[in-house]
């Protein structure tokens, strides 16, 4: 492996392992913009969003959003405001996606 | 086939049934404005870019149909925010066109450079930077397809300059996207939602701004009929079906009859059309319709338990939504709540004082209701006089009452009247509006002179800001601040000044005829009607509370939340 250029940082675990925590997973149209549209509508209701993956998927026409959310008796409201969104093209819930943040964490430890 | 982005736009808005523009140019859109010039569309000419958007609502709000405006960057986008954040809040189909710096210049705080996409995300329904001429084949029909289609709303295409002069080959126009339809209503809900009316014995319709745009009136007529059900509108559903019917109980909320909140706070079962239960039509959440079941029906998903939680909640087009329930159930006699709803009617209804004098709120809006053969396009702008509008004035048809409900825009009034009147050249539009508002936007008299359009501007003026001086005085302990005018202008020498005709009634021997010679005069005429400065609009539910909780007129009914 080669040299990290960065300095090993400790991620909040019991955040990230908290799996009453909902993972949300959208695959949208791959444009600047498109985590403007979602996280704004986060943003202003002060619905807090604690971790975020973004990855552009198959051909990079579309990518796929993780979304590590709180549990919020909003949740379903903010999922009918997401799924308005042109550029949302799915949304579901994801029922093991805290892994794909532990490896995420694991990486910035390292 | 061989065209520039400016020259796709322009054919792409007539093959979308743009036949008129509202907008100003400036230095990011003169490619597009350049060919505009040799299209079949006609540009207007507002005065200010929020009067441009004000305007394409007119249209938009009379005629159901998505209209289109133009601005350019900066302060061209800015100054359109609010008309834009308005038609969000009350889902009218606009597509707004807006130029921007050359790409190359983008994010480098280029001359008049301002982030239009960013700034219009949260206000719109969708938005697009478009990054080259070729996109705008698929992004115009786009954006005319979100605009219309489930529930309306506006769609903001920023097109830097650069892109508008970019050729592009291509070998056919895109045709115009079919607007998408909503899905069925689903059987089984349609069947829990028969059951529960029929296990209803006091049901109350509630309609809202879905059965203006579904033009759903005569079904609901016909529901309402056969489940002896009352019928009650927010602001918006006003027209839906005609303020006389007997079973319409006009205007809920804030400034509904005593009868209306009553009734409804009676119900043991709502069934909601089309509205969102707002804050202004349900009063404190909690309380509203506190012994109803609810049916909720709308187009928009995420409206369907987003204040009130439904027993049944539908997500269908209202005319399906009835078409379907109307086959389901039996007529259904309630003698007892027909009664019960006489009663209140009877014993707690708006009180209307001095509807004969055209010089206090209620009877300049009925006398010039009066004085009409033909029902007019009635605009308002926002404070006391809208909501004397919406009490009194007798609507006969959907889309007849143009009103900024959800933003409550001071301003919207005129330029809304000069679209209105342009897409509807054969009716008479009326603007009410007050000396705050009419302020806001004064400067598109020039356009309504230019344009001779037949708007008649009914100015209730009371040198104040009427609906923030009833709030001082009600919940501020009458410590009145800012809320009057010390200076007054002269609005008939300001109207005259910009070409209009102008008419006083405060100097006027016989008012109403003075009224009726202006309302008859062809072209922009202005009324200065000089109401009572300090008269309140009542009743009034104060902000949070419940709506059976009003103060004011000649019945106090209050009770604790």
């Amino acid at each position: 492996m080669s040299p990290r250029m960065h300095e090993p940082i400790a991620p909040n675990e019991e955040i990230i392992r908290d799996t009453h925590r909902p993972v949300l997973r959208l695959v949208v149209r791959n444009h600047p913009g498109v985590m403007s549209h979602v996280c704004g509508l986060f943003a202003r209701r002060a619905f807090n969003v604690e971790a975020i993956l973004c990855l552009p998927i198959e051909d990079g026409q579309r990518s796929v959003i993780l979304l590590l959310v709180d549990e919020d008796e909003r949740l379903d409201q903010m999922i009918r405001q997401l799924e308005k969104l042109e550029d949302v093209l799915e949304i579901t819930r994801e029922e093991d996606g805290h892994e794909a943040f532990e490896v995420m964490a694991r990486y910035l430890a390292s | 086939m061989k065209a520039t982005g400016a020259q796709i736009i322009t054919k792409l808005l007539e093959r979308h049934g743009i036949a008129m523009i509202p907008g100003i140019p400036g230095g990011a859109n003169l490619p597009l404005y350049d060919a505009l010039r040799a299209s079949s569309i006609r540009h207007i000419l507002a005065r200010h870019e929020q009067g441009g958007g004000f305007i394409a609502q007119g249209i938009a709000r009379s005629t159901g149909r998505t209209a289109a405006c133009l601005a350019t960057s900066g302060p061209g986008a800015t100054n359109l925010l609010t008309a834009i954040a308005d038609a969000k809040l009350d889902s009218i189909p606009i597509v707004a066109i807006t130029g921007q710096v050359p790409r190359a210049m983008i994010g480098t705080d280029a001359f008049q450079e301002i982030d239009t996409y960013g700034l219009t995300i949260p206000i719109t329904k969708h938005n697009y930077l478009v990054r080259s001429a070729a996109e705008l084949l698929e992004v115009i029909p786009d954006a005319f397809r979100i605009a219309a289609s489930g529930r309306p709303g506006p769609v903001v295409v920023d097109v830097p300059k650069d892109v508008q002069n970019e050729i592009v080959e291509f070998d056919k126009w895109p045709d115009p996207c079919p607007v998408t339809t909503p899905p069925p209503p689903d059987r089984e809900t349609l069947l829990a939602a028969a059951r529960l009316v029929a296990s209803a014995r006091k049901p109350v319709i509630l309609i809202g701004a879905g059965a203006v745009a579904t033009e759903a009136g005569e079904m609901i007529i016909k529901l309402a009929d056969k489940i002896e059900a009352p019928v009650a509108s927010t602001l918006l559903g006003l027209g839906a079906i005609p303020s006389t019917h007997p079973r319409m109980l006009g205007m809920m909320g804030m400034h509904g009859a005593p009868c209306t909140n009553i009734i409804i706070n009676e119900a043991d079962l709502v069934i909601a059309l089309g509205m969102r239960f707002d804050d202004r039509a349900t009063g404190k959440a909690d309380s509203f319709c506190p012994n109803a079941a609810i049916i909720h029906v709308d187009l928009d998903r995420s409206e369907l338990g987003k204040i009130k939680q439904p027993v049944v909640a539908l997500q269908a087009d209202l005319q399906d939504f009835l078409r379907e329930l109307l086959s389901l159930i039996d007529k259904q006699d309630r003698p007892g709540w027909r009664e019960r709803v006489e009663n209140l009617r009877s014993e707690f209804p708006l009180a209307m004082p001095d509807i004969d004098d055209p010089c206090q709120p209620y009877g300049c809006i009925v006398q010039t209701a009066n004085l009409l053969d033909e029902a007019p396009i009635v605009v308002t702008d926002v404070g006391q006089h809208q909501m004397w509008v919406a009490q009194a004035f007798p609507f006969s048809f959907p889309r007849q009452f143009l009103t900024s409900g959800g933003l409550g825009t001071m301003g919207f009034g005129l330029p809304a009247a000069i679209g209105a009147a342009l897409a509807n050249p054969q009716k008479t539009v009326v603007c009410f509006s007050g000396d705050g508002s009419l302020q806001m936007n004064i400067q598109e008299m020039a356009t309504a002179a230019e344009l001779g359009v037949n708007v008649k501007v009914i100015l209730m003026n009371n040198a104040h800001l009427g609906l923030v001086r009833q709030q001082q005085e009600l919940f501020y302990g009458a410590r009145f601040h800012a809320s009057r005018f010390e200076h007054q202008p002269d609005f008939i020498t300001i109207a005259r000044g910009f070409g209009w005709n102008a008419y006083n009634l405060e100097d006027s021997l016989s008012p109403l005829d003075t009224l009726a010679r202006a309302l008859h005069e062809p072209g922009p005429v202005l009324v200065n009607v000089p109401i009572p400065q300090t008269v309140n609009v009542l009743p009034m539910v104060p902000p949070g509370a419940p709506n059976i909780q009003m103060i004011g007129g000649n019945y106090h009914v209050t009770q604790n939340a």
